[in-house]
């Protein structure tokens, strides 16, 4: 199990391992509505490392934390460290694993939580590697779904937007293949998922995916929609372009089952329609609170309390 | 036309049944240029392959990392191990489970490409390549491009 354990990908995760932090988050989800918190963590310091910017993702770790009694050791950016002049990732890292109890970092680099978790003694959380992974996003998406749907299993989720760049979509597609959702993807012209990720799902879980170009909603209980990631892309402008190009709107909704739910991991930039927010199928805002008991959870979990 | 005649080597390696082409991709990732004495024949006959490449290395072995290396670019590639103008051990290539330290990563956004640290990468189905870090799949002769 988590116990004393880093968590850096979803490739990392047995179904029965996802199985427990989804009950366990459905504990800390009735916890939470009845008003309450925990104090399980009172003695631990939890020190999140956000070396790219966040909004959800840090202050929902640093909720679930504190709901859970552990005290926060903030970094709040790359420009107010020691790095700035110079120090190594490594060395940063060495410096606060020896104040903390656990780590939560995301990094701009494709596989910085392992490295990290390498040269760190105590157990650390990803939050984001670049365009890699995101598995605490997907464990929360996981748990949304089946808390709206009731089940995983043969819903129709459909995965819109940058499926190229979005490192939420990467780790969302092995998820939902291992709990053996039926998959569609649709993406603008050049941000399709990687093939091979779409091979491994389907040779590994006997998922089905499938690929189209045109945004088509009516067959979907889950449209999963993420923004067009214009900090991965070499030339700005192409960024632009396919933003551009790219947008729910309203009339994307007509036909679409009764209840539809559409999710969002946010930001939201131009990809939907603002009117999409007061309609009864986005579910976006409940999806991001639901962060919170999750990753109270993994922090439980990993902290073997 | 008559046969090229090579000389033997007394002590060294001979690698054998280097496809057609490759020989020369060898000697550049083995990094041979301090004056060791190669010989490189290029296109010889062979009943298995047909054509193949044959490298010659006198007065040296390889370690591990080099031979994981010449598995990537020759995957059926064999090496006869010299001492005394005999063969004493004849073995070949094998991709290994892991390889570790033999290549950069190719993924310009991976770790590391950025920090020190060592490249890893797993093999999984069809022969392929997962970086332990950045996770993207490789086919092995993407490796050492």
């Amino acid at each position: 199990m988590l116990r004393g354990n880093d968590l850096i990908s979803v490739r990392d995760l047995e179904k029965a391992d996802i199985e427990q932090l989804l009950k366990r988050a459905e504990d800390m989800d009735r916890t939470l509505g009845a008003g309450r918190t925990l104090d399980i963590l009172k003695e631990k310091i939890v020190a999140t490392l956000f070396f790219e910017p966040s909004t959800r993702t840090k202050m929902s770790f640093q909720t679930a934390a504190k709901r859970l009694g552990a005290q926060i050791l903030n970094f709040t950016s790359m420009e107010s460290s020691s790095m700035k002049k110079g120090e190594t990732l490594a060395d940063t890292l060495r410096m606060v694993d020896g104040y903390a109890d656990l780590l939560i970092m995301r990094h701009a680099a494709e596989g910085a939580a392992r490295y990290a978790a390498e040269v760190c003694k105590h157990p650390l959380i990803n939050a984001g590697d670049g365009g890699n992974q995101h598995p605490t996003q997907t464990l929360l998406d996981l748990f949304t779904i089946r808390k709206m749907k009731g089940k995983i299993q043969g819903l129709s989720v459909y995965l819109v937007g940058d499926l190229k760049y979005a490192r939420t979509m990467r780790s969302l597609l092995y998820g939902l293949g291992m709990f053996g959702a039926e998959i569609t993807l649709v993406a603008p012209a050049g941000l399709e998922m990687d093939p091979k990720m779409v091979e491994e799902v389907k040779e590994k879980f006997g998922t089905s995916v499938t690929q189209k170009t045109a945004l088509n909603l009516s067959g979907a209980d889950v449209a999963y929609v993420c923004r067009v990631q214009k900090e991965r892309f070499a030339d700005p402008y192409e960024a632009e372009k396919v933003q551009k190009s790219f947008r729910i709107t309203m009339d994307a909704l007509k036909g679409v089952k009764d209840d539809l739910a559409i999710l969002h991991p946010l930001p939201k930039i131009d990809e939907m329609d603002p009117q999409i927010d007061a309609t009864k199928y986005a579910r976006y805002f409940e999806q991001a609170k639901l962060g919170v008991p999750m990753r109270m959870a993994i922090i439980a979990e990993i902290m073997g309390e | 036309m008559g046969e090229l005649v090579v000389e033997k080597i007394e002590n060294g390696t001979v690698i054998d049944h280097i496809p057609a082409g490759a020989g020369l991709k060898v000697l550049n990732l083995l990094g041979i240029g301090d004056g060791t004495k190669v010989a490189l024949l290029m296109n010889v006959p062979s009943k298995r392959v047909g054509k193949k490449d044959i490298v010659k290395i006198s007065g040296r072995q390889l370690d591990e990392k080099e031979v994981n290396k010449i598995a990537i670019i020759a995957p059926n590639a064999t090496l006869n191990i010299i001492r005394n103008s005999s063969v004493v051990e004849k073995s070949e290539v094998r991709l290994p489970k892991l390889l570790a330290g033999v290549s950069k990563c190719p993924n310009p956004k991976c770790v590391t490409n950025s920090e020190k640290a060592e490249t890893k990468f797993a093999q999984e189905a069809k022969g392929r390549f997962r970086c332990s870090y950045c996770e993207m799949l490789f086919e092995a002769k993407e490796l050492l491009v």
